[in-house]
This record gives structure tokens, C-alpha cells and sequence, in this order.
């Protein structure tokens, strides 16, 4: 029989090889999953892990790809980590990222055709502030009158899907789009268009945005005061009050923090690789990036790669799908193992596993 | 005479450390048995074996002269021991007959579950109300509710993990009479304390523990709790002295503070008024949940009064957050170690800087010196010998003295002009009080004004120079503790509630 035994400390190697241990659980299962689907495993896993990165026939268009799908998710999922880890459950990334896609887009739609360079700012300026402001509704609700943030946030996903419909149906709607629900298209914007910096690199102003969060949450997170402050709060509520932390600042701040990356990370997503605005718009980078926050250990590090991997998972889903014709589905299933192994071997970190002997009595 | 419960030779070890070692002795029917050692010696692994929560690696126990080896709680339970933890082992979010029932094996249905509390609560003066919720009892009413718990089962033997810590003078005696009546009848009691005048006034034999091992045994009658201590902690026992009492200008004034709980079940302070001086220590008695965590709080700025209501050297302050406070000088220690003093996920280091942060300098623009804060949390370490192998361990794995010892070490290395404290030496063990209070001490000599909540009366009478009593959210005008006999107090904070057992 197994047994499960207390670690007298936290295994510091656990942390780090848990991770490693979910993807290679998730393989394992995804296999199984692949081979009843009557496919060959190790070609499945092959194509999703590999040749996205190393097959020279397709990675002219994959690995570009992985810079473009992970910025999005790692940028959210950074915003998210200081949240998850003083227990504030932002869930609806998705929301504040479609809001700034939709604020920050209209900012930049209502100066067209003037060109100048003080417009792309001020639309990631705008879209920084739509999922701000966004996600500043469920922490209203939660400071004001206790509502918990999980309902409020989740929720407001799907008021901001009916809102990028009916903007893009309306007020939106590109006048030169033969009466479909989108938008203008950013690419014929130059300057509201967020293009490759570099050509086929899928590096573009997002991505340098992306690193500069990395470094600034990395800073915050393990050498502030404020990723101090979340930590206690998260840990410990009580201790940090009486330490002078504010629980109320504490959810403003970090649903703030959350919110605002996740908008621009929608302005820089519709500007770019989306395009445009459209009801087809909203991806689930949203809701993917909390499995990149878990996934990642909400360290940022830790979510740099957790994000490039669930990129991967993306790129490598979509090959499989039309090299393999698995169905679509797989990818989430895939994506869905992932968390769920890693939230299962998360009990390692604090427990061990021990072969119990039968006692005698 | 059989033994009811023998044990020979346990023996358990956790990686690092031994914590019992070949422990051995008996304990007879209807017997008042102490056991005594330091934080650490292994008390609570021990009895933890005898409850079934632990398995020893050797050794073997007999109960009724049958073998015994409890795999769980539940079988210790059958067999007739009941435990009452040192940390309270209930769900907040129950009321307090739905904890009840929770621990016991065919429950009865409420209507006369809650009769039966109701009764077994009077019975032996443990005032509980059946339906409270548990999260809104104090540490005291908590307690109760696990006495409570056990007397209901009827049990052959009783373990009592520091039970009296959070009694008046009066339950405690009404206790001791209950275990006394509970003990003629046959149960046999196993008594963990580090009062050691309980334990010579109760218990008619004791074992002595340190570092896992027995050390000796003793009839406590036949010893003083000075020889006791020495045992126990092997080591001539310091005895704190009384300062000189000569007080200053008043640094700390409270004017009609009202206060409402936040708390539906708390009491509401209703005009606490006082002024403490410079170099005083002032002790608050009173049995929890009469106002201590609410004044604990409006002191400390996690709740914020009026300004004028709080006066720290003549500057109005009530409306001012605990890191405000701090930098002027006002630092304070809650009673709840693990939650609320400290983190217990953090590091000391981390803990260190938790209180720190603000008034030793430990940031720069924000940023957190990493250097000054180990530095800091290894100074508290040293100066108030708390026991661990470093600044970089969690504080939940230190025992309850030693992160007591790091807690009020952290406030008081901060070098405070006033130091607000509550119940500094619960569950510490002897020679732990000791320091921490010669500490406060030293601090209110170099002319600190210290106010000191606790329900220990002792320590009150032995380190205060005024001592006022909080009543139902009322706080007594403060009289010099010279005079004042303890039965006095006793009956002015309890005298009620006892009165009509």
C-alpha cells in the first residue's frame, strides 16, 4: 500500500520537478488517448512536441507561431499570479482581455485615417485601462460587499463576449466589410497595427512587453515589498493585517494588476495576429493562462515557460490536427490534463510517498 | 493494583530528530497522572501515540492488561481515551454541537446532543452555548468546547494537554474538581501542564520528560515547583525580579474608546479609558472573549477608533494603521502565534520583516534588503535563544515557545517606547516564561510602558505594577498590584458565571 507522509519542510525540488513531472504524465496519458483514437502515439506526441520547433517542412510558419500564441498567455498569467497567490480569483482574464482588445481597438479605430505615432500608445494605453477598469467591477463587488470574485469575474466573461458582439455589429463595424461582424482590419492601419519587429520571428511589441513584465513581476515578486505583501496576505490574512497590509488594497491592486495586463495583452492580440475585431476574436488565451499561472508555480520564471510549453501545445494541437485529422477537441483535452495532473502531483511538494509495511498489531 | 495503561519502551523518531526514546511508565486506575517536560521534549509526540495519532517504531503499550495499539483516533475512542488538545482541533464554520457530535461515535440527535452539552457545560462550569459558531468563540470558549467533547464519552482516560491555560482561578478549581470527582470514580487522568503549581496541587504522580527520554519521576506533593522546573528543564530556574517602579510621563492614553466588534459574537468595548507611563507594566486580566482580542486590535491599528480616542505621547493616533504606529514607537504582539503574529509558511527571515520592515529600515525604495532582514531575524534568534537551525526554516515548524520567544523577541528588539503584549507565555514552558517575561521586564526598567493582557493571573501579580480587569468589554480602573490577593481578582472577572455552578 501507498502511504502519504507529511515533509517535515517543503521539498524545494518538488516544486521544480512537478512541473516537469505533469508534462510527462500528460504525454503518457495523451498517448493512451491517441493510440484508442487508433493513431500512433509516439507520432502524435511527435508532431505536437517537436516539429512545431525542429521539422523544417513546417516550422517556418510554427516557430514564429510560438512567440505569438505565448505572449498572450504569459503576459495574463503573470498579471493573474499576484492574485493566485494572495487567494484572489480572478478568473476572468478572458473578459479584461476581450474589453481591451474592444477599448483599446475603438481608441485607435476612431482616429483613423490620421496617422501619427502617439496613436498605438494611447490604444495600448486604452486597452491596459478597458481591462482595468473591467476587472475593477468584481473588486468593487468584493471589498463593497463581500461578492466573491470567482462568480464575478467568470461572469463578466460572457457580458464582454455579447459586448464585443454588439460593438462589432455596430458602433465597430467596418464600413468596408460587406456587412460582416468585424471590424476594420488593423493591417491597413499602419499606424494603429502591431506588425513583426523583425520578419518571421512572430516578435512584435507585445512580446517586448511580455519580457518586460517578466522582469518587473520577477522584481516584485522576490525582491519588493509588495509581492511581500500578496504573499502575507495569501498565506497568512490575519498576520498580514496585522502586519499593515490592507486586504481591501490588496484585491483593488491585484485584480488592477491582473486586469490591466490582460487588456493590453488583448490590444496587442487584435492589433497584431488577430487583426481585427470579430466575434471569432475571443481565443481562450484567457482562460488557458490560468493552467500557464499553475503550470508555472505563479513564479514568473516559472510562467515564461509553462506559457512557450502551452504555446507548444497549441502550435503541436493544430498540426495533429490536420496531419493526423485528430479532432479539434484534443488540444483542450490535452491542455486540460495538463492542469490536471499538475494540480495532482501537486501533493508531493509537502507530502511523500511511502511503501507502508503491513504492521503487526 | 494492575496498571490501566502501561507503556514500555517507545520509542519514535522523525528524520532529524528522536522524539521519544525508550519511554516507559504506568499509569493506574483512577490516577491524576502529570507529565512534565520543556517545549520539545516530546510531550505531545507521546501522548499523540497513546491517542492513536502516531505509531510507534518500538516499544509497546498495554490497556487493561490487553495489548493496545491504537491504528486511529477513532479506535483510542472505543477504548476509552479521550484527549482534550493544546491546539484546538474544531471547524469554525460548525456551531458548537455539530463540533460535538463530529468527535463522537453514535452521536445522539441534536435535541439531546445539545441537552446533554448543555448539562455536561454545567455540570462542570464550562459555560457554552450549543448553537455559537465556533469561529466566533474565543481561545478560552474554544477550549471548553473540547472538554466538553471528552466528558461526554465517558472516557477511562482523560488526556489533558494544557487545559487550564485560558480558566479563571475559580475553573480552574471547579476543574481540578471535576477531575478529582472524575478520578475517584475510576478514570484515570493524564495531566499536561507547565503550571507546576497545578500539577502539585492536583496530580498525585508525574513523569518527567527531556529530549524524548524520562529524566525522573516524582509525587509532585513531596517536590516544589521550583525543584520540578529544574528537572525539567535541567537548568537552575531564573526567577524574574521586580523592577523599581518609578513611572514617567504618560506615553499611552486611551479616552472613552468605544469600539465595536466586528465580530457578531464579540464584545464591544464600552469606554476603556487609562494611562500608561513610562516605565510600567500594567497587566490586564480577565477571561477571554470579555474584550482582550478587541483592545489587542484597536491597540495594534488593525482597527481603527476615533483619533483622539488613542493618544501615543499626546499625538492623536486612533485613526492610524499598524505600520504608523510602529514607526512612532507603539509595537504590539498578538496572542495567536501561528495566523496572526507570525506566518507560518514564512520563513523567520520573513517574519522577521513582517513587523520589522517598517521601523529597523529593512526596504530601500521598496526593495527588501535581504542582508539586514536575515540579519535582524539572526539577532532575535540569538538574543532571545529560540531554538532552530536557522533564519531560513518556516516558522510553523518551530514549537510554540520557541516561536513565542521570536515573535515578542522581533517587537522588542525593535526597541518600543510602548509595548502592547497579549497572553505572552501561553503554552510556553517554564523556563521560555521566564525569559520572556524578565525581557519585558528589562524593557519597561529602560523606561518602555508595557501593557500586558493575559488570563495568567501569576504572571500578572509577578511582573505588573497596576492591574485592571476587562469585564464584558469594561476595563476596571487600575489599582497597584501590591495588595490585590488573587481571589480578589478572581471574583471580579469570573465571580458570576462560577457562582452559580
Amino acid at each position: 500500500m501507498f502511504k502519504l507522509e507529511r515533509r517535515p519542510t517543503p521539498s524545494k525540488a518538488m516544486v521544480v520537478l512537478t512541473p516537469v513531472l505533469a508534462v510527462v504524465l500528460t504525454m503518457i496519458a495523451g498517448g493512451i488517448l491517441f493510440a484508442i483514437l487508433g493513431k500512433n502515439p509516439f507520432e502524435a506526441i511527435r508532431i505536437i512536441f517537436w516539429d512545431p520547433l525542429f521539422n523544417e517542412t513546417v516550422a517556418s510558419y510554427t516557430r514564429p507561431q510560438l512567440l505569438i500564441k505565448a505572449a498572450p498567455l504569459i503576459t495574463i498569467a503573470l498579471g493573474l499570479s499576484f492574485g493566485y497567490r494572495a487567494n484572489i480569483w480572478n478568473i476572468g482574464a478572458e473578459g479584461q482581455f476581450i474589453m481591451g482588445a474592444v477599448t483599446g481597438g475603438a481608441v485607435g479605430l476612431a482616429f483613423y485615417p490620421t496617422e501619427s505615432v502617439m496613436i498605438f500608445p494611447l490604444m495600448v494605453l486604452a486597452g491596459a485601462m478597458g481591462g482595468f477598469f473591467w476587472a475593477m467591477i468584481p473588486a468593487f463587488l468584493k471589498i463593497k460587499f463581500n461578492a466573491n470574485e470567482i462568480l464575478v469575474s467568470l461572469m463578466l466573461v460572457y457580458v464582454a463576449i455579447n459586448f464585443l458582439s454588439a460593438m462589432v455589429t455596430g458602433p465597430l463595424r467596418s464600413p468596408v466589410g460587406m456587412n460582416f461582424p468585424v471590424s476594420r482590419n488593423f493591417n491597413e492601419y499602419p499606424s494603429a497595427y502591431n506588425g513583426e519587429l523583425i520578419a518571421n520571428t512572430g516578435l512584435h511589441m507585445g512580446v517586448l512587453v511580455t519580457l518586460a513584465a517578466i522582469i518587473v513581476a520577477y522584481i516584485l515578486l522576490k525582491h519588493h515589498i509588495f509581492g511581500f505583501q500578496v504573499r502575507a496576505a495569501g498565506q497568512s490574512p490575519r498576520a498580514a493585517k496585522f502586519s499593515g497590509v490592507n486586504p481591501n488594497i490588496t484585491v483593488a491592486i491585484c485584480l488592477g494588476i491582473s486586469g490591466g495586463l490582460a487588456g493590453m495583452a488583448g490590444l496587442f492580440e487584435v492589433t497584431g495576429p488577430a487583426g481585427k475585431l470579430s466575434t471569432n476574436f475571443p481565443l481562450g488565451y484567457g482562460f488557458t493562462a490560468i493552467i500557464v499561472a499553475f503550470l508555472g508555480r505563479l513564479n514568473p520564471i516559472g510562467i515564461m515557460l509553462a506559457g512557450l510549453l502551452m504555446a507548444l501545445t497549441y502550435i503541436g494541437g493544430e498540426l495533429a490536427q490536420f496531419q493526423l485529422s485528430v479532432p479539434a477537441a484534443s488540444v483542450q483535452v490535452f491542455q486540460g490534463m495538463l492542469l490536471f495532473f499538475m494540480l495532482a502531483v501537486d501533493i508531493l511538494v509537502n507530502f511523500r510517498v511511502r511503501i507502508a509495511k503491513k504492521e503487526v498489531a | 493494583m494492575t496498571a490501566l495503561l502501561s507503556l514500555s519502551g517507545l520509542t519514535k523518531a522523525y528524520p532529524g530528530v528522536i522524539a521519544n526514546d525508550n519511554v516507559s511508565f504506568d499509569i493506574g486506575p483512577g490516577e491524576i497522572h502529570a507529565l512534565l517536560g520543556e517545549n520539545g521534549a516530546g510531550k505531545s509526540t507521546l501522548v499523540k501515540m497513546i491517542y492513536g495519532l502516531v505509531r510507534p517504531d518500538s516499544g509497546t503499550m498495554m490497556l487493561h492488561g490487553e495489548p493496545y495499539a491504537p491504528p486511529e483516533p477513532r479506535a483510542a475512542r472505543a477504548s476509552g481515551v479521550a484527549m482534550v488538545f493544546q491546539h484546538f482541533s474544531l471547524f469554525d464554520a460548525l456551531t458548537v454541537a455539530e463540533n460535538i457530535a463530529l468527535g463522537m461515535e453514535n452521536a445522539p440527535d441534536t435535541v439531546d446532543l445539545t441537552q446533554r452539552i448543555i448539562e455536561v457545560s454545567g455540570k462542570y462550569g464550562l459555560t457554552i452555548d450549543p448553537f455559537r459558531m465556533v469561529g466566533d468563540l474565543s481561545a478560552g470558549e474554544r477550549q471548553r468546547v473540547e472538554i466538553v467533547r471528552c466528558l461526554l464519552q465517558n472516557p477511562k482516560l482523560l488526556i489533558m494537554d494544557e487545559p487550564t491555560s485560558v480558566l479563571t482561578p475559580q475553573e480552574v478549581e471547579v476543574l481540578f474538581h471535576t477531575l478529582r470527582q472524575l478520578s475517584s470514580e475510576g478514570t484515570s487522568i493524564l495531566y499536561i501542564s507547565h503550571k507546576l503549581d497545578e500539577i502539585k496541587a492536583l496530580c498525585e504522580h508525574a513523569t518527567i520528560l527531556r529530549h524524548g527520554k524520562v529524566v525522573g519521576t516524582c509525587v509532585p506533593k513531596n517536590e516544589t515547583a521550583k525543584s520540578m522546573a529544574e528537572m525539567m528543564v535541567g537548568e537552575t530556574l531564573r526567577t524574574p525580579k521586580k523592577h523599581y517602579t518609578r513611572h514617567g510621563a504618560a506615553l499611552l492614553e486611551l479616552h472613552n474608546l468605544w469600539l465595536q466588534s466586528k465580530d457578531p459574537f464579540g464584545t464591544n468595548l464600552k469606554e476603556i479609558t487609562f494611562n500608561l507611563h513610562e516605565g510600567e507594566v500594567m497587566g490586564v486580566g480577565g477571561v477571554a472573549g470579555n474584550g482582550q482580542d478587541e483592545l489587542m486590535l484597536a491597540l495594534s491599528g488593525e482597527e481603527l477608533t476615533p483619533a483622539h480616542a488613542i493618544q501615543f505621547k499626546g499625538e492623536d493616533i486612533g485613526n492610524l494603521g499598524p505600520n504608523a504606529r510602529r514607526l512612532r514607537g507603539l509595537l504590539t504582539a498578538p496572542e495567536e502565534r501561528l495566523g496572526h503574529a507570525a506566518a507560518p509558511d514564512m520563513t523567520l527571515s520573513e517574519n522577521a520583516f513582517l513587523t520589522g520592515a517598517m521601523r529597523q529600515g529593512l526596504t530601500r525604495n521598496g526593495i527588501i534588503k535581504a542582508a539586514a532582514t536575515r540579519n535582524f531575524a539572526r539577532a532575535i534568534i540569538e538574543q532571545f535563544d529560540v531554538r532552530t537551525p536557522g533564519t531560513e526554516n518556516v516558522a510553523g515548524s518551530l514549537s510554540g515557545g520557541n516561536l513565542q520567544k521570536f515573535v515578542i523577541g522581533r517587537e522588542i528588539l525593535q526597541r518600543p517606547e510602548v509595548f502592547v503584549v497579549n497572553q505572552p507565555t501561553w503554552g510556553v514552558d517554564a523556563a521560555a516564561a521566564a525569559d520572556i517575561r524578565s525581557a519585558i521586564l528589562d524593557l519597561a526598567t529602560n523606561g518602555a510602558a508595557v501593557l500586558v493582557i493575559s488570563q495568567d493571573l501569576d504572571e500578572l501579580m509577578e511582573i505588573s505594577d497596576n492591574i485592571a480587569i476587562l469585564s464584558e468589554g469594561t476595563l476596571s480602573v487600575p489599582r497597584p498590584a501590591q495588595g490585590i490577593t488573587i481571589e480578589q481578582i478572581g471574583l471580579m472577572m469570573g465571580g458570576t458565571e462560577v457562582e452559580n455552578v
